[in-house]
């Protein structure tokens, strides 16, 4: 079980207001992903429902019952956290033994529920060495048998994987997808990656400035961005946004097109470029073209065999069937 | 740059420096070793023979031996357990924020800064002395019959004193340890539900003992030579209740006129310094590595 609901949350340090009221439920087994930019209050807010900081206003209910002045001992939630925060005196042995030592179980029952969990993060090997000893990826499956052999109702993590090289991070993310399905118990995951949320989340909730822009499953939040924010935020390359008369022609203020729907020939098109870098990936390739639509040049995505040089004239056209439409407040027009 | 002749110009450079901080050391040293051979009293002015071991075993066969080294021992001992116990206590509690806490932090080093005679004087006159000191006054108003704190409790007092000028130094270090302790580690054993004491002694004594390791190395070592409290307030009186070994050292030469003994004594008192560092090293220093 591991049903978390918000209820008008907010948290305010001093007379700055981080986190004005918010709700939010998060179902039983989701795995949900806190993004957006740093300092939006994503952190907060997790650390609000771990039981760390104190709400100013609002509840927290888990699993149906008002936790907002249980300590965050008593939540039955674990956290894994961006430093992993792993003991650094004890063996990771008794860094993951140490949550059921201060629960008060038998020597036998600790070390089986160690080995257990060792053995799900393949650190059966490692279990004599001290932290120090570890690479980050150990480290970071430390961190997480330390949560795991706690059998909480959610896991908490916070930005667990910003201090790993890009290939781990990579091998990182499926493990953490891997062990949710296998534990298939609730995960609030917190990242500025928009990356990782789209790869890992069944929900993803877009923060901005301690305010929920929007909330829903990755494809929704790609293909139906509520508003500007969103659009940009999710996706990379970044969604092409245009102002002025060109978002005039479709009756809104700005327009959006994502790069893989922007067709580009050198013969005829809408908007008439000049070819300014190409970022090569091997698989596409990814044009920045200087049009008349748009001070700013467009992100245009092609094949990866698709040959053109700097300075050359191309013609794009967009797709009108993945146009994104928004209002002057930035909202989505259907 | 590490040239041959580079390093050569170096080795000659440094030399003269390096020359006289060694003449500084071993000049003392050995005249205190030769001395320590000789029959060498100031007011019997027969010549100074050779007399062998004779100045070292009266050193130690007298009873103010036994009795400085045991004073020593409870010194040091009693110094280092108030400050590293008074010096987490502290460090714990300047750890929280509160008003004015840079002023505050700066007063609790001040006693530091005093010197070990003043601060004598100070405790003696002010505070310790049975009709005019604080203490005295204190215990009167509530009708009880004031301590005569050197007459009963004297190595005690002493005691007192001397933590009360290491205290901030014990605090400051562990403060300073308390300060880099990794917040985020405290949150983990937070959730991983460990109370306070728990999170004490698991989380921030293994945190602190290597500051506390230092604490305690470098207070044994001034602890060991600890005089002018001594000689400011009771001259290692009553009897030879407070005499440390270094007080013993000071009666032989400067007060029986007994150099010969005094060197003696000198040279018992560097040999047991090296053995405490030695033990204190084997037994606490492997905490400063890795």
């Amino acid at each position: 079980m591991g049903q978390i609901q918000l209820n008008q949350v907010s948290k305010s340090f001093g007379s700055v207001e981080v986190i004005p009221p918010l709700d939010l439920t998060i179902e039983d087994g989701e795995f949900v992903v806190f993004v957006g930019p740093s300092g939006c209050g994503k952190s907060t807010l997790l650390r609000l429902i771990a039981g760390l900081e104190d709400v100013s206003g609002g509840h927290v209910t888990i699993d149906g019952a008002d936790a907002t002045a249980v300590p965050p001992a008593k939540r039955g939630l674990a956290m894994v956290f961006q430093s992993y925060a792993l003991y650094p005196h004890m063996s990771v042995k008794k860094n993951i033994a140490f949550p059921l030592r201060m629960a008060g179980l038998g020597q036998a029952a600790q070390d089986k529920k160690v080995e257990d969990a060792a053995r799900v993060l393949n650190l059966t090997d490692y279990l004599d060495r001290k932290p120090g000893q570890l690479s980050g990826g150990q480290r970071q499956r430390v961190a997480i048998g330390r949560a795991i052999v706690r059998e909480p109702a959610a896991f908490l993590f916070d930005e667990p994987l910003s201090n790993l090289d890009a290939a781990l991070r990579v091998g990182m993310r499926l493990e953490i997808s891997e062990l949710h399905k296998r534990l298939d118990t609730t995960m609030i995951y917190v990242t500025h990656d928009q990356v990782e949320a789209m790869t890992m989340a069944d929900k993803i909730v877009v923060l901005q400035a301690g305010v929920i822009e929007q909330v829903g499953s990755p494809l929704e939040l790609y293909q139906r961005p509520r508003n500007t924010f969103v659009a940009g935020f999710i996706g990379s390359p970044k969604m092409n946004q245009i102002e002025g008369p060109e978002a005039a022609k479709h009756d809104a203020t700005t327009i959006g097109i994502r790069p893989e729907h922007i067709d580009i020939s050198e013969t005829e098109g809408t908007w008439k470029g000049t070819v300014g870098v190409s970022e090569h990936l091997g698989s596409d390739t990814f044009f920045h073209v200087q049009t008349e639509a748009s001070a700013e040049p467009l992100t245009v995505r092609a094949t990866g065999e698709r040959a053109l040089g700097y300075g050359d004239t191309v013609y794009l056209t967009p797709r009108p069937d993945h146009l994104h439409r928004f209002d002057s407040k930035g909202l989505r027009l259907e | 740059m590490a040239t041959k002749a580079s390093r050569a110009a170096a080795r000659t450079m440094i030399s003269p420096a390096v020359i006289l901080l060694l003449g500084w050391m071993i000049i003392p040293l050995s005249l205190t070793i030769y001395f320590s051979f000789l029959r060498y009293n100031l007011i019997t002015p027969t010549g100074n023979p050779f007399v062998g071991w004779e100045n070292y075993y009266w050193f130690v066969t007298d009873p103010s031996f036994k009795a400085a080294m045991l004073n020593t021992l409870v010194l040091v001992g009693g110094v280092l357990l108030i400050t590293v116990v008074g010096g987490v206590m502290f460090a714990l509690l300047l750890d929280r924020p509160m008003f004015g806490q840079g002023v505050i932090r700066i007063m609790v080093i001040a006693p530091f800064f005093v010197m070990p005679t003043v601060s004598g004087l100070v405790w003696k006159n002010m505070f310790m002395n049975p009709v005019n000191g604080i203490f005295g006054h204190i215990a009167k108003a509530f009708g009880a019959p004031p301590i005569d704190f050197f007459g009963q409790i004297p190595l005690l007092s002493i005691i007192i004193i001397v933590s009360w000028m290491w205290l901030p130094f014990a605090t400051l270090i562990i403060f300073t340890a308390m300060q880099s302790l990794d917040q985020e580690q405290l949150e983990a054993a937070e959730m991983d539900g460990a109370k306070w004491p728990s999170r004490f002694i698991f989380i921030m004594v293994p945190h602190l003992s290597r500051s506390i390791t230092v604490v305690i190395l470098i207070q044994t070592i001034f602890l060991l030579s600890i005089f002018a409290e001594i000689l400011v307030t009771t001259n290692g009186g009553p009897g030879v209740s407070t005499t440390n070994l270094t007080y013993l050292i000071y009666v032989s030469s400067l007060l029986q006129f007994d150099v010969g003994m005094g060197s003696a004594g000198g040279v018992i008192a560097i040999i047991l310094a090296n053995i405490v560092a030695i033990f204190l090293m084997r037994m606490i220093g492997k905490n400063l590595d890795a």
